[in-house]
């Protein structure tokens, strides 16, 4: 049972990689919302270094935490009305591990990509090596949390016609503490503050979302089918 | 195809009822299918066909009532009543950007691992070989339903619940698909389907089940 449901598992992230290369503008627009949102910023304010530095890990991880919201909506949506969410969940493997790979292919398309092109925008908002550094490990411990949480909301909301508006309202309130830890990171090591309670923090958001998230999204998606 | 049948092998519904926006489909329902036995629902339009066989399936919950898998309420048994039971619904659930192979091969998500040469067998034997390598969204209305259809070769499930498995089949392909449902039966199989066309079924008798509300 262990070795076919590997292989049930694989058989899914296949699915989801193989789709995704085929429809590339579905992860391709969060992400270059991301960037182009982040540029526009320095653009706006002008070039002062002192100002810019002080607001950046703020605007990368409200950016950071918009485009996952934008990228929520399709996270079911497809398979949902394909039908083949329905037969997902009459397999007779653990529903919520495979969802639980979903998430995974949904984070690795739109969480890593933003970890990975942070240190660019770091750049422009004239953020050091060492600020740069800490704002990737909150983005890191962060964006999971986003596409777990995120999950539930979607889950919740397939059903609707009209579900992405209400997605933000389920889900922005429970975004709010990973912004809060994952951006005051940042300043808090730039004033020379400990910010291992703040990784802590994150990181413990985190293990419960992996371990909750998953079984939650799996019962909201069998109300939201049935 | 082995089928692991045993005598305690039967779905049993127990007293369904089902209540859709307030109104109620059907109430007391109960009936029982055996190995070998092939169920058809009939009844007017909307009257519950496919909800009692989503209920069925386990995909909604009934009003009242219970379904039963070997004697266990199917939600008390899931991964053992899907690793037996194949679903085919109004929605084929195929992947548009998926080819026709690709696509049989997700069913891997259902069943246990099958080897290449039986997608290329299933595929050949609903006459859709010529086109293994074409993505389902380019197939016709018939083609996918076909496709859909195709995975019911690849499973070693007894029970098999169908929803409307011959919309948009031409004559020749409806002929074959009663031809298989006929050798699932004789194994030892079991089928229940909804379906407004007469079926003709040389070796098994096809028993109706009329829903009225």
């Amino acid at each position: 049972m262990i070795n076919t449901s590997t292989h049930a598992l694989k058989t899914l992230l296949w699915r989801d990689f193989t789709l995704a290369a085929r429809n590339k503008s579905e992860w391709m627009n969060p992400l270059l919302f991301f960037i182009f949102a982040a540029v526009l910023f320095p653009l706006g304010i002008g070039p002062d270094t002192v100002i810019l530095k002080q607001i950046a890990p703020g605007i990368i991880w409200v950016v950071a935490l918009l485009a996952a919201l934008l990228s929520l909506d399709t996270l079911f949506r497809a398979d949902y009305e394909d039908g083949s969410l329905e037969q997902l969940t009459l397999s007779p493997y653990s529903f919520s591990s495979l969802i639980l790979g979903k998430i995974a292919v949904h984070w690795l398309l739109t969480g890593l990509p933003l970890i990975l092109l942070s240190p660019l925008l770091a750049t422009f908002f004239h953020l050091d090596a060492a600020a740069t550094l800490i704002l990737m490990q909150t983005l890191l411990l962060g964006t999971p949390v986003l596409s777990l949480i995120g999950a539930i909301g979607s889950a919740l909301t397939v059903g609707l016609k009209r579900g992405s508006m209400l997605i933000s309202l389920l889900v922005l309130p429970l975004y709010v503490p990973v912004l809060i830890f994952g951006a005051n990171a940042v300043s808090a090591s730039t004033a020379g503050l400990d910010i291992s309670g703040h990784l802590m923090l994150i990181g413990s958001l985190l293990v419960l979302a992996i371990t909750l998230a998953p079984l939650a999204t799996a019962a909201a998606l069998r109300a939201s089918i049935g | 195809m082995d089928l692991a049948i045993q005598d305690t092998t039967s779905l049993k519904a127990v007293q369904l009822s089902c209540v859709r926006s307030d109104i109620e489909l059907f109430r007391d329902l109960s009936f029982e299918l055996l190995p070998g036995q092939l169920v058809q629902i009939e009844g007017a339009n909307g009257c519950g066909k496919t909800s009692l066989l989503r209920i069925l399936c386990g995909l909604s919950r009934a009003a009242e009532g219970e379904v039963m898998w070997r004697s266990r309420e199917i939600e008390h048994c899931r991964p053992e009543y899907y690793a037996e039971m194949a679903y085919v619904g109004h929605n084929n659930g195929l992947k548009a950007n998926l080819t026709c192979e690709e696509n049989l091969k997700v069913s891997a998500l259902h069943n246990h691992l099958k080897a290449a040469h039986d997608i290329e067998q299933a595929l050949e034997k609903m006459g859709l070989e010529e086109l293994i390598d074409e993505f389902a969204g380019k197939l016709s209305a018939g083609q996918q339903r076909r496709l859909a259809l195709a995975r019911l070769l690849l499973t070693d499930a007894p029970l098999w619940i169908l929803d409307e498995p011959f919309t948009a089949l031409d004559l020749a392909s409806r002929e074959l698909m009663e031809n298989i449902f006929d050798q699932h039966c004789q194994a030892g199989g079991m089928i229940i389907l909804t379906t407004h066309h007469q079926m003709t079924i040389p070796h098994t008798e096809v028993k109706l089940l009329k829903i009225q509300s």
